[in-house]
């Protein structure tokens, strides 16, 4: 009997796992919240999970940041049950190339700028990468270009209210990390 | 169920802890030690509230006003650009193919092409034009009316005469057009 219990396989969780856990935890309800907000034109979203991301960008490191907004993308579709949905690749385009973008803006001097340059650059990029696929596989015809400007407005727009909220997250003090203690 | 200790160890008195601590005591169940744990959006907002006298302009830096300046130009830039294309600005008048004229359709004017059978007579107005008479028998191009979109064409074809919109950059849409 003993030997049988024993064989429950344990994957050692690190506190990289724990923290990561977290932010994507806050990331993917930010998502189902905003999921029940009524857009007035499909595509158009605060991207409020985003604040998530830029602040673990900040604070932790691209590589945490793009855990976070990947998870956030695949656990959140699956929430709201769009997972392999048209959506789904929209959002995983964006979240794609919104990273691409942050991994070069991370190297902007933070002297200058600050996450509200990243948070709209990576609102551009969201835009970009989810136009770029839908031209190429939903919408085969240059006229999805012709919704450009009102992407570009609501990019403009959330993208600096999401930078100012993630810079007055990051302006306060960092709390101490809520790591579980062994055996707790 | 022990929710005490558990919460008292993972730091439920944190920084903001006053704040969340009195949410955490009306949530069921899942304890302070917990819901502190999994909610770091929670102890996040609860930092910026007490942290709220900042002003909102501080936390921005120079590189972002400007780079912000840049992209709400960009994007006013963007929108007579998107919009106006796929809007006719030129009227292409043709006479057994050849090109006679090109009529920009900023303003109003007539013009008249002597064909084959008589003189086809071409109205404009800002942004259309129609074919205001012909002495073709059965008035197919006349009764067309105003051509108002891009590659919009009337054909009076007894007198040999096309009329056709054009946009900026061409006609280069579209390989072929049918009617």
């Amino acid at each position: 009997m003993a030997p049988m219990t024993r064989s429950t396989i344990e994957l050692p969780v690190t506190a990289d796992d724990y923290r990561i856990a977290r932010h994507a935890a806050a990331a993917i309800a930010l998502t189902v919240a905003e999921a029940a907000l009524p857009s007035p034109l499909p595509g158009i979203k605060p991207g409020l999970a985003n604040i998530i991301v830029l602040v673990v960008l900040a604070r932790h490191g691209w590589r945490d940041a793009a855990w976070v907004s990947l998870l956030r993308v695949v656990a959140g579709s699956l929430v709201i049950g769009q997972f392999l949905a048209p959506g789904f690749f929209l959002a995983l385009a964006g979240a794609l190339a919104s990273l691409g973008v942050l991994a070069l803006a991370q190297h902007l001097s933070p002297r200058w700028f600050g996450p509200v340059s990243a948070s709209v650059l990576a609102a551009f990029a969201h835009i970009g990468g989810q136009l770029a696929l839908a031209r190429i596989w939903l919408v085969p015809h240059d006229g999805v270009f012709y919704l450009l400007p009102l992407f570009a407005t609501a990019a403009l727009v959330f993208g600096t209210i999401n930078g100012l909220v993630a810079a007055r997250l990051l302006a306060t003090p960092v709390a101490e990390p809520l790591l579980p203690k062994a055996g707790s | 169920m022990k929710p005490s200790s558990d919460g008292a160890r993972t730091g439920c008195a944190t920084g903001a802890a006053d704040v969340s601590r009195e949410a955490h005591l009306s949530a069921p169940a899942t304890g302070c030690g917990r819901g502190m744990r999994s909610h770091p959006l929670r102890e996040m907002m609860a930092q910026a509230a007490a942290a709220s006298d900042a002003p909102w302009r501080a936390l921005l830096k120079p590189g972002d006003c400007l780079l912000l300046l840049a992209a709400a130009l960009l994007v006013a830039a963007s929108y007579p650009l998107l919009w106006s294309a796929g809007t006719a600005d030129r009227a292409t008048v043709r006479l057994d193919g050849q090109l006679v004229t090109e009529l920009a359709l900023n303003a109003s004017r007539k013009f008249s092409v002597a064909g084959a059978i008589g003189t086809t007579v071409i109205e404009v107005r800002p942004g259309r034009a129609r074919v205001l008479s012909d002495p073709g028998p059965r008035q197919y191009c006349v009764q067309q009316g105003w051509l108002t979109r891009v590659n919009a064409v009337a054909i009076c074809a007894p007198n040999h005469v096309t009329l056709q919109l054009s946009a900026r950059g061409g006609n280069g849409a579209y390989d072929t057009l049918n009617y």
